[in-house]
């Protein structure tokens, strides 16, 4: 179970945000284009400073508590999963205040048309 | 560089992306800000979980050493600056007709 740690923040990130689209129905997982133009950008500079932090010994990770898979530079495969599922929460977490205040004139989200 | 620096370089970095190059002013906006306010929690519950359970370890040397919930400060611009970024691209995208209506 140890090597789960990781993978159970993960979980509970997914779990903590994705409820939204069933219940708010933000309908952000259906706009996949925006998303992955919004996410792939930031993403990929994250993990491009996870990539040096790693390289400098900035930061490690337990290896008894990751699952042991690990993408190039030696990555492993929770961060990508972090810089997908962190990302995706953030943009559900503002549609879901959307939903709640865009009928309100005084709440700009800024992509009005 | 350190973390610290990095980190002290990011939020800046984000800032501008938002204010000049999309002009999309969040940070400006209480739509962001409430964003925020519900993310941090959540923040600092799941790092507490990566820190205190050393899952994520920090060398000290590249840190201020000062601790929020067992994590690094630095964390929180890290955090910052990952989510104004991504938030500021997704308004973006919104803006330019790029797949802006819910249903």
């Amino acid at each position: 179970m140890l090597k789960f740690g990781y993978l159970a923040m993960i979980a509970f990130t997914v779990a903590g945000s994705f409820w939204l689209e069933i219940f708010l129905k933000v309908g952000v997982l259906r706009r996949i284009k925006r998303v992955l133009l919004s996410i792939l950008p930031v993403a990929t500079l994250f993990i491009i400073w996870d990539l040096y932090a790693i390289s400098r010994g900035h930061w490690h990770f337990d290896s008894e508590q990751i699952l042991g898979i690990f993408g190039f530079g030696g990555i492993p495969l929770e961060e990508f999963l972090f810089f997908t599922v962190v990302p995706l929460a953030a943009i559900m977490t503002i549609e879901a205040v959307g939903v709640v205040k865009r009928k309100n004139s005084k709440w700009k989200f800024g992509d009005e048309r | 560089m350190s973390y610290t620096q990095l980190a002290l370089l990011a939020v800046p970095t984000a800032i501008l992306f938002d204010l000049f190059m999309t002009r999309r002013r969040m940070i400006l906006r209480r739509a962001f800000w409430t964003s925020y306010a519900i993310i941090l929690p959540f923040q600092l519950l799941t790092n507490w979980w990566l820190t205190s359970r050393e899952i994520v370890m920090y060398r000290e040397q590249f840190i201020i050493g000062f601790r929020i919930a067992s994590a690094p400060v630095e964390d929180l611009l890290f955090g910052f600056a990952l989510i104004l970024g991504v938030i500021t691209l997704w308004i973006y995208w919104g803006a330019r007709g790029v797949q802006q209506e819910r249903e």
